[in-house]
């Protein structure tokens, strides 16, 4: 590969992550800032960007590190959590096809905002293809990695009383949510998700109704499997 | 939690990442993926925020405290300032300032 190559991928590639280089600061750094006013070092905000690479699952691990040691959980809400990426992925299968040595760095990195644009995006002529998604890629999560090392850096010299910050989490999914009943018709999923997670959470208390909770979405899903699905169709 | 089993926890939220971001490929690179995988793959992400903020809130007292009423008002304001504007920092943001206004003056 020639230099001349990787150049003209890179720089038809960055136009646009630009939007996503904004956004990735931002965020990145309030879960930096998150993390640290949590009562972790800057370091764990840094290594989670890295290998986790999934905000609101980087969130949430935040919480999960603050409470008691529970592995199976912690895997299987990580799951459920990403479970949206095995739709990205299939729907990758083709695209990402014969890209040698680049793909598995793209699979491990594959996220919401970098699917977006290297499903849709093709680069112009020219460009090399793979090269192209491989920076998109790249871009994205060194933007995120960069945003969370600042936020984390930054946290300690924060000025003021941070009690109540944690609820940036919790405001962060009700806008998803938000966004997701606006997008869709009819709201099943939004509902069973809800029902399982309250149901479960009365009747067996805060520290063990995530699992059941996560068996019993899956569970209903199946079961109204039927409408559901001719609801995600119209 | 001791510092290996954080070390753990952040290696389990790792593995199950990837695994999602790496079954499709190495199951279905040849085959026709099976409907109910890929169903699931539709359906889940619709009910996911509903859990996780059901989550986030897992330790409000509703019925002693401040009655998760400070919650309540900053998720209704999240709402409507993201309905007004549809700005994600702006909802966050907005949201989250209110609600330590609540808990540090207020309640």
């Amino acid at each position: 590969m020639d230099a001349h190559k990787l150049r003209r991928a890179l720089r038809a590639a960055f136009p646009h992550t630009i939007p996503i280089m904004v956004s990735f600061l931002f965020l990145g750094m309030t879960y930096g800032l998150y993390a640290r006013a949590s009562g972790l070092g800057w370091q764990w905000a840094t290594a989670m960007s890295a290998l986790v690479f999934g905000g609101s699952l980087e969130f949430v691990a935040v919480s999960m590190l603050m409470a008691p040691f529970a592995p199976l959980q912690t895997f299987l809400l990580a799951f459920v959590i990403q479970a949206r990426h095995l739709f990205y992925g299939l729907s990758l299968l083709d695209r990402y096809r014969g890209l040698g040595a680049k793909k598995p760095y793209m699979i491990w990195t594959l996220c919401d905002e970098t699917f977006s644009i290297n499903v849709s995006t093709d680069p112009p002529e020219g460009v090399d293809r793979g090269w192209f998604m491989f920076f998109i890629s790249l871009l994205d999560q060194l933007y995120w990695i960069t945003g969370a090392t600042l936020g984390g850096l930054l946290g300690s010299m924060l000025p003021f009383d941070t009690a109540g910050l944690d609820f940036i989490m919790t405001a962060m999914f009700t806008v998803f949510l938000t966004e997701q009943l606006l997008k869709e018709k009819r709201h099943g999923p939004a509902l069973i998700g809800a029902g399982a997670a309250v149901g479960c959470r009365v009747l067996l208390g805060a520290d063990s109704f995530m699992i059941p909770a996560m068996a019993a979405i899956t569970a209903l899903l199946v079961l109204f499997r039927g409408p559901i699905e001719r609801g995600l169709e119209e | 939690m001791t510092t290996l089993q954080m070390y753990m926890t952040v290696t389990l939220c790792v593995l199950g990442t990837q695994l999602t971001r790496w079954l499709p490929f190495l199951l279905f690179s040849g085959r026709r993926t099976p409907p109910l995988v890929e169903y699931l793959g539709k359906a889940l992400p619709g009910a996911v925020f509903t859990l996780l903020i059901v989550y986030c809130l897992r330790h409000t007292d509703v019925l002693g405290g401040s009655h998760g009423l400070p919650e309540l008002i900053a998720m209704a304001a999240v709402v409507g300032l993201h309905l007004w504007k549809r700005k994600l920092l702006l909802s966050v943001a907005g949201g989250t300032i209110l609600y330590m206004a609540l808990v540090q003056l207020v309640f």
